[in-house]
């Protein structure tokens, strides 16, 4: 008897969207629970559109979405109990505490008082904001203000994170925190999928990495796959990626 | 070519990013509003003129002013002051705290304060220019019936926003100084609004305590007041007398203002830095704001509900805002008051005052809580239905209006039960309709934004305006047992409607 294979944490198929031109063109990927998925490109590949389609900030013109299973874009409110989004330039409000906004995001998601509570506390000593988690975050560093957004994102539990840019700003304290925050959810059975410009982050963090540009995926696989793809062997991803880069604006 | 670094070349620069930052305010962004707005300068001023000369052309001629023209003119001159004042004070408190470029400016080896003493000397120009701009219509209408000799009052505005100028520097500094830059940036947009207000505000208090009316002219031209003013030959009607033409008093105003500027140039400048260091270290301050107890179970809706609330509470300029509402609601509370005291039927003035207020409030609240979201990415990726979004935030703004009215209305209900239920049906009316238009205009923008609120549609500004003084109108007209009530509540629900089919929301 064959079981059956259980529902991919995102599925995207055949998306299109195009503003003054075409920013996405036919995108298809898959990330699986427990996975941890970097997609690289360089700029206006398409990366942040198709992760604002997925976190349901815009209504693709065509191409279907579902997230743990759930058609996002015929159900929006149920894909979006799921998953958790946080862009590189940090959504919270200056006038709340950390622990206000976290509050304010348990609310938002429905999780009840207790939950929410242990949650909170438990993300703001992890994420080593104890000390300011009844102060106004208009004093924040960028740092600290990604650090309160990463805390909202994860107190309702999400089993599906979109980061745009998780690291940026961060100091190398801070950056391994979140590593080591987005790791742990994976391991527990929740899926990131995260867009980056470190190639190193993405090299050291990854279970696998896909390519970008034009709006189409070009490459995805391990490191060891892009690598072997590229034909630069054992190379840094860096050199596989500028090859794999450079290679699609060849064709095109 | 002026040399780099030198006040030519500041005031150029200056020059050049205050009318960029104009013409933004003006056609809020958009190239292709510009003609557009040109030509509704043009018809504003074209009309403008037809009321200042049906209002003015026949005082163009006057002889030597007698007392009662030196107290009425020199009452408008310090309203006009007042308001100068005022946004002089505010631009001050934007120069020290709101400035990007500072951190530039400070870190270059231009002298800070010639830098300075061109800011302080441009917001003088903003002031005054602001001023003019107002004025322009009256003065062209008495220059035109006149003579040249009115030609001076253009020279008496200029000076009264140097004057207005100078003080608003002074002032902030001293605020500065008295309670600490922390402070200052709430109390200095406090202080300028109560500023703006409060001259308007004591001439309608007199008003009403001594005439029972809210007409603030009823005191400039009472005889009490005339009587009681200095002799004609007084030194203190200079200014009246300059505005009326006297050539001696002009170059006596204009000198003396001038003077007064550049002592405050002088005094403020060199020290304007460390001011605006200090104002910078201040984002780096924390505000404890200590809760005891755990999270606290709310709803979808409620978590939103309290979020809009705490924030309105902790906005600063909000503040500012809603107590200039509020001190406008002074005169009819005194109004009220003394109706208690009389037993008189004035208090029907009193319900299109408070519903013109709701209106009003609603609209800079509805705006906050409906386009000026500063998480909106994280709020449209919850897992809440958009409709309970909006309805949250509604819910929220008239909340406060609420609030803020119900203790009124329960007053007007001690003397006039009928009223208060016509003023509360007309405080609902006209809070909804405001926000329903931010609604059907809303934008996406920053709360810090909310100074330009009205720039990013002219047309959500009127409505909003025209809708506040139909649904007043009509409660008016209710409130004074008038069926005539019926045809004005029509038009406020046409406002709404026209508004409506125009809207961003339905194109």
């Amino acid at each position: 008897m064959r079981l059956a294979e259980p529902a991919a944490a995102l599925a995207i198929a055949g998306l299109h969207k195009r503003f003054d031109r075409p920013a996405v063109n036919g995108f298809d990927l898959t990330v699986r629970a427990g996975e941890l998925y970097a997609l690289l490109g360089p700029n206006g590949a398409g990366k942040t559109t198709i992760l604002r389609m997925v976190a349901g900030l815009l209504r693709p013109d065509a191409g279907t979405i579902r997230v743990f299973g759930v058609d996002a874009l015929a159900d929006p409110v149920a894909a979006k109990q799921a998953l958790a989004w946080v862009s590189d330039e940090p959504m919270i409000y200056d006038k709340l505490t950390p622990f206000e906004y976290l509050e304010f995001v348990a609310g938002l998601w429905g999780i009840d008082a207790a939950t929410a509570d242990a949650r909170a506390r438990d993300l703001i000593g992890w994420l080593g904001l104890a000390e300011h988690a009844h102060e106004r975050c208009e004093g924040f560093s960028k740092g600290m203000r990604q650090k309160v957004a990463l805390a909202g994102a994860l107190v309702h539990d999400p089993k599906l994170i979109i980061l745009d840019e998780p690291l940026t700003g961060l100091d190398a304290g801070s950056a391994r925190q979140v590593k080591a925050v987005l790791r742990e959810r994976v391991r527990a059975g929740g899926a990131v999928i995260m867009t980056t410009h470190i190639l190193e982050v993405a090299e050291r963090m990854a279970d696998r990495i896909g390519v970008i540009a034009a709006g189409r995926l070009i490459a995805q696989g391990t490191l060891e796959e892009l690598h072997e793809r590229a034909g630069k062997g054992d190379t840094s991803l860096e050199d596989t990626f500028l090859t794999l880069v450079a290679g699609e604006a060849a064709a095109a | 070519m002026s040399a780099p670094g030198s006040l030519a070349w500041l005031a150029r620069h200056e020059f050049r990013l205050a009318w960029r930052d104009w013409r933004s305010m003006i056609s809020a962004g958009r190239r292709r509003r510009t003609r557009t707005i040109v030509a509704t300068l043009v018809v504003f001023a074209v009309v403008m003129h037809a009321v200042a000369f049906s209002m003015l052309a026949r005082y163009a001629d006057g002889g030597e002013p007698d007392k009662a023209t030196l107290v009425a003119v020199t009452g408008c001159a310090l309203l006009a002051w007042s308001l100068m004042l005022s946004q002089g004070m505010e631009s001050v408190t934007r120069a020290f705290y709101a400035r990007s470029d500072l951190d530039l400016i400070l870190s270059s080896p231009v002298l800070a304060r010639r830098v300075f003493a061109v800011r302080i000397a441009i917001i003088a120009l903003s002031v005054a220019g602001m001023a003019m701009m107002l004025a322009a219509p009256f003065i062209n209408v008495l220059l035109l019936r006149g003579g040249w000799r009115w030609l001076g009052a253009y020279a008496v505005v200029a000076a009264m926003g140097a004057t207005a100028a100078a003080c608003a520097v002074a002032l902030t500094v001293a605020l500065f100084r008295a309670i600490g830059p922390k402070r200052t940036r709430l109390a200095a947009q406090i202080v300028a609004a109560v500023i703006g207000a409060a001259f308007v505000i004591g001439l309608q208090a007199a008003a009403i305590m001594s005439y029972g009316t809210l007409s603030r002219l009823a005191i400039l031209q009472s005889a009490t007041v005339i009587a009681l003013a200095p002799d004609p030959a007084s030194i203190l009607w200079w200014p009246a007398r300059a505005i009326l033409g006297d050539g001696a008093a002009l170059a006596a105003v204009f000198a003396a203002s001038a003077v007064l500027l550049a002592l405050a140039i002088m005094a403020f400048a060199p020290r304007f830095g460390e001011h605006a260091v200090a104002a910078a270290g201040t984002s780096h301050t924390v505000t404890r704001q200590r809760r005891s107890g755990g999270m606290r179970p709310a709803s979808p809706r409620r978590a939103l509900r309290r979020k809009e609330w705490t924030l309105l509470l902790r906005d600063p300029w909000l503040a500012s805002q809603t107590l200039m509402q509020l001190l406008y609601l002074l005169p009819p509370a005194l109004l009220l008051w003394r109706t208690f005291a009389d037993g008189t039927a004035g208090l029907v003035l009193l319900v299109p005052v408070l519903v013109m207020a709701a209106g009003q409030l609603a609209g800079g609240l509805a705006w906050l809580a409906i386009s000026g979201e500063d998480a909106p990415d994280l709020v449209a990726t919850a897992p809440v239905p958009a409709g309970h979004i909006v309805r949250a935030k509604i819910e929220a703004v008239l909340g406060a209006i609420a609030l803020v009215f119900a203790p009124f209305v329960a007053a007007v209900a001690l003397a006039a039960p009928l009223a208060a239920v016509i003023a509360a049906i007309g405080i609902a009316a006209a809070g909804a309709a405001a926000t329903a238009i931010q609604l059907w205009f809303r934008i996406q923008a920053r709360r810090s934004h909310f100074r330009r609120r009205q720039t990013s549609s002219r047309l959500a500004t009127f409505a909003e305006a025209f809708s506040s003084i139909a649904w007043a109108a009509t409660a008016a007209l209710a409130a004074a047992g008038l069926w005539i009530a019926v045809a004005a509540g029509l038009i406020a629900v046409a406002i709404l409607g026209g508004t409506r089919l125009i809207s961003p929301a339905r194109t």
